[in-house]
């Protein structure tokens, strides 16, 4: 199989990946603006965790903001995949800031509020396959 | 054509992201304001403000002594709720807190539902309480699950936290349990319909549902 090709199935993933994550995100936001609390329930964690100063920046939800970027990765890996070159650096960057946005909620999950959110976690797997398949796309000639 | 597909895609996907989002919310909203703001009353002054869902003009009241920690008051929690909704706008429900002493967080749980009250959320909080009873009942830390729930809801966490130390949601509870001990309320859920205390059996659906059609049956409109 051709390194172009290869390139186009990768990108291809990584935009339906994006779709999965950006689901999710946007999910989560329409939660955090109607105050509905059904979806966490019977879970404590759930709520330490959609409940805590850190699901919001500036009166921002996390997830919002994590909605934008799997847009944008999305929207990059979409137009990777139909050869636009430069789209694929924009890509590498936003997952790169996704990555490390996800490690740093990661911890904080863990170390801070020693709860964990499913929804959060679902997030994390997304972007850590998007960051899986950055670092595994052939790089082009 | 293949130069403009992935704008194409791009713009479709953005669009059914909005479109879903925006049908979504539409969806969760009303499940979450189950009244009309105009029809709630939510006390949120001195000791005699009280929390009233339903119209003034209702022809018949629930008034429910009810502790957040007591699992009979749960279970009838939502059956309360979708009366109201049943029978709105002949219908009103008033809660007032009875926390027992043998329930460890009942005090607090009422504490939580008053901030929570001050900030014009008391009714979201109540559905909440009742709902994870059986998860915050059974916490070791139950304060920070109050603080989440205050989180969930949108509140101002920080003035929730204070609001439930203070005097002022204290009196309010503490008016409450005194008006139901004038009344002779000793366990918890105690219903009066119409100022009329409910048997213990009544308190299910079904007996529920035939205790409000008789009141209906005898009972005018208030002016």
């Amino acid at each position: 199989m051709s390194g172009s090709r290869t390139r186009v199935i990768f990108y291809t993933v990584a935009a339906v990946i994006s779709l999965a994550g950006l689901a999710d995100a946007t999910y989560l936001t329409v939660i955090y603006l109607t105050g509905e609390t059904a979806v966490c329930g019977g879970s404590a964690s759930c709520f330490q965790v959609l409940g805590s100063a850190y699901a919001r920046i500036g009166g921002i939800p996390v997830a919002a903001l994590g909605a934008l970027a799997y847009f944008g990765a999305f929207s990059f890996a979409t137009f990777s995949a139909f050869g636009h070159t430069r789209m694929r650096m924009f890509f590498a960057l936003i997952v790169c800031a996704m990555f490390a946005t996800t490690l740093w909620l990661l911890y904080v999950q863990a170390f801070v509020l020693h709860a964990f959110c499913r929804y959060c976690l679902f997030s994390a797997a997304v972007t850590f396959l998007l960051a899986g398949i950055a670092v595994a796309v052939p790089p082009s000639r | 054509m293949k130069r403009y597909l992935p704008f194409i895609i791009v713009v479709v996907v953005a669009l059914v992201a909005l479109a879903s989002g925006t049908v979504l919310y539409r969806a969760k909203r009303p499940s979450i304001l189950t009244i009309p703001k105009s029809a709630l009353v939510s006390g949120s002054g001195g000791a005699d403000s009280i929390h009233i869902r339903g119209p003034a003009s209702a022809p018949v009241t629930i008034e429910e002594f009810g502790d957040f920690q007591c699992p009979p008051c749960g279970k009838l929690s939502d059956p309360i709720n979708q009366l109201e909704r049943e029978y709105r706008p002949r219908l009103r429900v008033i809660f007032r807190h009875f926390p027992l002493l043998n329930h460890a967080h009942a005090r607090e749980a009422a504490f939580a539902s008053e901030a929570a009250g001050l900030q014009g959320r008391f009714w979201e909080m109540h559905d909440l309480l009742y709902r994870e009873q059986p998860v915050w009942s059974e916490a070791a830390d139950v304060q920070l699950l109050f603080d989440s729930y205050a989180g969930m809801l949108g509140l101002n966490v920080d003035r929730f936290k204070k609001d439930m130390e203070s005097e002022q949601v204290k009196v309010r509870v503490a008016s409450d349990q005194k008006h139901g001990a004038a009344l002779g309320v000793r366990t918890t859920p105690t219903v009066f319909l119409n100022d009329r205390a409910l048997a213990p059996t009544s308190l299910n659906p079904t007996g529920l549902h035939a205790a409000i059609d008789a009141a209906m049956k005898t009972t005018t409109p208030h002016t």
